[in-house]
């Protein structure tokens, strides 16, 4: 037993969803910031300031929910998306990451392509509304940046979701 | 660390987000998902000196689920692109990239048969999760799994004759084993959410993740025999997911 014994198991013991804090992804991607970190986080503004990422995030909204298992824009989602999709035509300036997320119903890699499939359709609505695609990019968290942690729908209908997050054109690369 | 949860040795810190470690055949390589720069990609873990490197896959959105081919020289793992992920091949030394699915579906989670001439992933081409096989060069797949609900995260077992997954099946996961003609389906475990099984080298034991329900929901793994007895917590101090079982050491 002793060559069984040697046997050596890789673990993630950080940063997946393995902690029981609650406050483990940083008071989730509220605010400004998307769950990636590299958004707007800091781009000041005030909300009723049309020109502002605060009006963008609050007034419009920066994000939209998807159903179980789908990545079609529901109509409450395309008046979202139309709403940025202007603001994003007026302020030229900004680029834009689109975050697809899943909720916690899901095995780990299809999650990831899920939320893939999210953040695609809402920059191909964006585009379809005359935004560059140079200026957007996809990413997904597929399960691992919920913003509601608890086991029920009530919370997994606000993870099934794609968050549009700002960045300046000058700051990004 | 040792699979009795003993020896626990960290590889990455915590400054950003690490995913779903494979080793190598021979043990001195890992690979994992990261998303350091905000974009899933794979990096190239050298366990000796803790050495990690960005894989250059095929051009691609997104890069995640590798696992390496049995000789260790080459990656096979999912790019997305435009919304659509598929399964790929990168050599190590060559460079060279194959791309070997090309439906408009979710083709992922790749894992090569013990000669490695066949590989076993998951597609929702039928509508949802399920489990199919192909060449390791790619074509034409046959559909395995047929039973009720979903299918995901197959892997293909040492000894070739059977392959393990995850189900998902009237709000329950369940780690299970089927034959590769997707017969004979046994499921092993029931709970909350189980998920990611991994092999032990001689093909008896398999170890998976196990997440608790509700907002003070922890992860573990456990294992269990693959004759569905012995479910045992593998004791480690802190939350941990995604096992990968590592080779027989010398």
């Amino acid at each position: 037993m002793n060559m069984f014994k040697k046997l050596a198991v890789v673990l993630l013991v950080l940063a997946t969803a393995a902690c029981t804090n609650p406050d483990r992804f940083g008071g989730g991607a509220g605010g400004a910031g998307g769950a990636g970190g590299a958004g707007a986080d800091g781009l000041a503004g005030s909300a009723s300031d049309p020109a502002s990422p605060q009006f963008f995030n609050q007034t419009i909204g920066d994000r939209v929910l998807f159903a179980v298992d789908q990545s079609t824009i529901t109509d409450q989602g395309k008046t979202i998306h139309d709403g940025q999709a202007q603001w994003l035509m007026t302020n030229a300036d900004y680029r834009a990451v689109i975050e697809g997320h899943a909720d916690e119903q899901g095995t780990r890699e299809y999650n990831l392509a899920l939320g893939f499939r999210r953040a695609n359709a809402v920059r191909e609505y964006l585009v379809s509304r005359g935004v560059p695609a140079s200026r957007l990019e996809v990413t997904s968290f597929g399960k691992e940046r919920p913003i509601e942690v608890c086991s029920n729908e009530t919370c997994y209908a606000q993870n099934r979701r794609a968050v549009t997050v700002l960045s300046f054109s000058a700051i990004t690369s | 660390m040792d699979y009795d949860g003993a020896n626990v040795q960290f590889l990455t810190d915590s400054s950003s987000i690490v995913l779903a470690p494979r080793f190598s055949p021979n043990g001195d390589r890992v690979l994992y998902t990261s998303f350091e720069s905000g974009f899933p990609r794979i990096n190239v873990l050298n366990v000796a000196n803790v050495g990690r490197q960005q894989l250059t896959t095929a051009q691609g959105e997104m890069a995640f689920s590798p696992r390496f081919s049995r000789d260790g020289r080459s990656v096979i793992y999912s790019l997305s692109n435009g919304g659509n992920t598929d399964i790929y091949r990168t050599e190590f030394g060559s460079g060279q990239h194959v791309r070997l699915t090309s439906a408009p579906s979710i083709e992922t989670a790749p894992s090569l048969s013990p000669d490695g001439s066949q590989i076993v992933f998951e597609s929702d081409r039928s509508g949802t999760q399920q489990l199919y096989i192909m060449s390791a060069n790619g074509g034409e797949a046959r559909r395995i799994s047929f039973g009720e609900g979903r299918y995901g995260t197959p892997v293909w077992s040492p000894r070739g004759d059977l392959v393990a997954f995850t189900k998902q099946n009237a709000g329950r996961f369940h780690i299970g084993v089927m034959r590769t003609d997707g017969s004979e389906e046994r499921l092993l475990t029931s709970s909350f959410l189980d998920e990611g099984p991994t092999w032990s080298p001689n093909g008896r034991v398999i170890m998976f993740s196990r997440e608790t329900q509700g907002a003070g929901g922890t992860s573990a793994m456990y294992s269990v025999d693959i004759s569905g007895r012995n479910l045992k917590a593998v004791p480690i101090q802190g939350g941990a997911s995604d096992p990968s079982w590592g080779p027989l050491q010398p």
